[in-house]
């Protein structure tokens, strides 16, 4: 981060001056908060000083010779950041934020990772393709979506610890506490109208600053590369990496929503209801943060950010060049088996015979998996639950799993499909 | 006399408003029985359940995007044609000629934040555990609910007729010639010929099914407009409704009963 900028737009500068100056005015804040609130000089002097750090880099900024990430960070960001090392921080991270869910969730550590994260994005936003890619008006909300699910979970987990703690000392959990009922005219009616004026003026605002996105006239000659679905898709568009549309496209979302909408009957936890904890869920509450956190945001994000022209992965900095060129030596499973195992070329056999190594996988994932887990480690489970019940559960979290799996399997070994029939379109 | 003293006595308000200015307990009570929108809320809340901190608010946000997205759609709705000799053009006069030039970035960046502040409501009430008994119904029609959503900004998205809107509506809709027996390119659907002749194929598949056509051409737009238009919101209307009923029903936002 040492070398000048001598490339650095004054647009840009003037938007680094204006971020710097909003971080050093919420670090203020924060600071004065613990100083008529909380009366904690240590935290109002630490929180003062990374303000007027911000506050100087705004200066900087806005006088035009701020700084630019050096070439080498970026080189080396670039270079360590591939979609496994991608998914393997993202699932680490995410383990663990809930392992140490306590120190996670303390505001000043929430606050410390918080302003981390802005202090690099600011750097980050000195790169021209960086800025490229995050500033496309279709793809702020992103960055929206990412600080609200980022704050959001913090809150709820930062509630779940409170009331997990006044359980295990045997209080009720703070919502509780409220039980008595309020007249909805005026609390309730009021907060909804302060809401909607607030959100008002918040949509006013960004319509009038940042323009809806408007291309050339629709052309079927012109295929854009890379072609995007809605960056809400990005998620379902980054499963035909591993699956083909049949099963990213079709299949894989109607689990979902079937998933969803089964989830209240299958959770037969009656604790948890009306309060946030995690303790009483443990499981649950995991389940569904990997489901939405991992298999939905953070392949939107990858889908939107990481992936460029013929959805090949680019790291943060990398320009989008269409050449780029991966070699690609995807191998079926047939091949592994009968090849690889037997030495027999696959060309000439029966599909039946040369599928049957994955046919037989795929049945027995999804048909002797489901019983051998309920007579064996999840007996307690099957108990509880029924037959229907948990087999429904069990069914649901294999297809969840089915894309980690596949993703595993094409990084470790480099498998292209468990089962392969083109004849019929059928490849999984 | 004061002159709102005046309003509020006259034949006409009192025909409105059938009783004194919500300021005591009694007409505060009254307001929310004698108001059709108001009576969407119960009389009284749990306190813990109006708690910002608590619900984020973000079903009374996307409640309220989906007004948005309503009055600004049908202002849209004046100006544009959708049809491939004036789709386009429209929406550039719409930025550059139009009065009040953000209302198609209202409406747009209102579906975008629709499609987030439903996510994490239905985030907020996975995490309350807000779905349990009583409310098991009511989060599966959540659930359908948030499908329309994302279907209602899939099938906007096409609207404006340039290389982003057909190009991911293309992606998107590629996804449906893939449906097991019902896409020609999915799993099965050879099967399905009677002597020979193919029931499914490009012409007559799920694909062909939503664009009408096979490429996303003048059909398709007709197709996306309508259900953009008429046939989605009316849904998602209905479904609201039944939503918002069933809350108060199964005992408000959250908790046991």
């Amino acid at each position: 981060m040492d070398s000048h900028a001598h490339g650095l737009s004054s647009s840009v500068q003037n938007g680094l001056g204006g971020f710097y100056l909003v971080c050093a005015l919420m670090n203020f804040g924060f600071a004065a908060y613990f100083h008529f609130q909380a009366k904690n000089r240590t935290q109002v002097a630490i929180w003062g000083a990374v303000g007027a750090l911000f506050a100087l880099m705004s200066v900087a900024y806005f006088g035009h010779f701020g700084w630019s990430l050096s070439h080498g960070i970026k080189d080396f960001v670039d270079r360590i950041m591939n979609p496994v090392s991608y998914f393997a921080i993202s699932i680490l991270a995410l383990a663990a934020v809930l392992y140490f869910r306590r120190f996670f969730t303390n505001p000043i550590v929430a606050w410390s990772v918080l302003m981390i994260t802005l202090f690099c994005s600011g750097f980050a936003m000195t790169d021209p393709n960086f800025t490229a890619i995050i500033t496309k008006p279709d793809n702020v909300p992103i960055v929206i979506l990412i600080f609200s699910v980022g704050y959001f979970t913090w809150l709820a987990l930062r509630l779940a610890v409170i009331n997990d703690d006044r359980i295990a000392r045997g209080e009720p959990p703070m919502e509780k506490l409220e039980e008595d009922k309020v007249l909805t005219w005026p609390d309730l009616v009021y907060t909804e109208l302060i809401c909607m004026v607030v959100f008002t003026f918040a949509l006013v605002v960004w319509a009038y600053f940042l323009k809806a996105p408007l291309e050339q006239p629709a052309s079927s000659a012109k295929i854009p590369n890379p072609s995007k679905a809605p960056w809400y898709f990005l998620g379902l568009q980054e499963m035909l990496v591993y699956f083909d549309p049949w099963m990213a496209g079709v299949v894989l979302p109607t689990f979902i929503i079937i998933g969803l909408i089964a989830l209240p009957y299958i959770d037969f936890n009656t604790k948890g209801n009306g309060y946030y904890c995690f303790n009483e869920r443990k499981f649950a509450i995991t389940t569904f943060l990997l489901g939405f956190i991992i298999l939905w945001v953070v392949l939107i994000v990858l889908g939107t950010f990481l992936r460029g022209p013929n959805w090949n992965f680019f790291g943060l900095f990398e320009p989008w060049d269409p050449h780029k060129s991966l070699p690609l030596n995807n191998v079926n499973l047939s091949d592994y088996f009968w090849l690889y195992g037997f030495g027999k070329s696959v060309g000439s056999m029966h599909w039946l015979i040369r599928e049957l190594p994955g046919i037989l996988l795929v049945l027995g994932y999804l048909l002797l998996l489901p019983p051998i887990l309920a007579k064996t480690i999840l007996r307690d489970y099957f108990i509880k639950m029924g037959f229907i019940r948990f087999f429904l559960l069990v069914t649901l979290i294999q297809f969840m799993a089915l894309l980690p799996i596949k993703m595993v399997l094409r990084w470790t070994i480099n498998l292209k499909y468990i089962v392969f029939i083109p004849e019929a379109f059928f490849n999984i | 006399m004061a002159i709102g003293d005046w309003i509020r006595n006259s034949q006409v308000w009192k025909s409105i408003f059938r009783h004194p200015a919500p300021r005591d307990r009694r007409n505060r009570i009254v307001v929310m029985l004698t108001n059709v929108f108001l009576h969407l809320h119960p009389v009284s809340v749990r306190k813990s359940g109006i708690a910002l901190s608590y619900t984020w608010c973000m079903g009374g946000i996307t409640f309220f995007l989906f007004l948005v997205e309503t009055v600004t759609g049908v202002l849209l709705m004046f100006y544009y044609r959708p049809t491939l000799e004036h789709a386009y053009n429209d929406i550039l006069s719409l930025r550059d000629v139009a009065t009040l030039g953000i209302l198609r970035e209202l409406h747009r960046w209102g579906a975008h934040a629709m499609v987030i502040s439903i996510w994490l409501h239905m985030y907020r009430v996975f995490l309350t555990g807000s779905y349990k008994p009583p409310r098991e119904f009511n989060w599966g029609v959540g659930v359908i609910l948030l499908v329309l959503t994302l279907l209602l900004s899939f099938t906007g998205y096409l609207l404006p007729w340039d290389q982003l809107a057909i190009w991911a509506i293309t992606v998107g809709s590629n996804m449906a010639r893939a449906t097991p027996f019902m896409g020609y390119e999915g799993p099965g659907a050879k099967f399905l010929a009677i002597g020979g002749v193919e029931l499914v194929h490009s012409g007559s598949d799920a694909r062909f099914l939503l664009l009408g056509g096979r490429f996303v051409g003048e059909t398709a737009l007709l197709r996306f407009y309508v259900l953009h238009c008429v046939a989605l919101p009316l849904a998602v209307a209905l479904l609201i409704a039944v939503h918002f009923w069933r809350v108060r029903k199964d005992g408000g936002i959250s908790g046991a009963l």
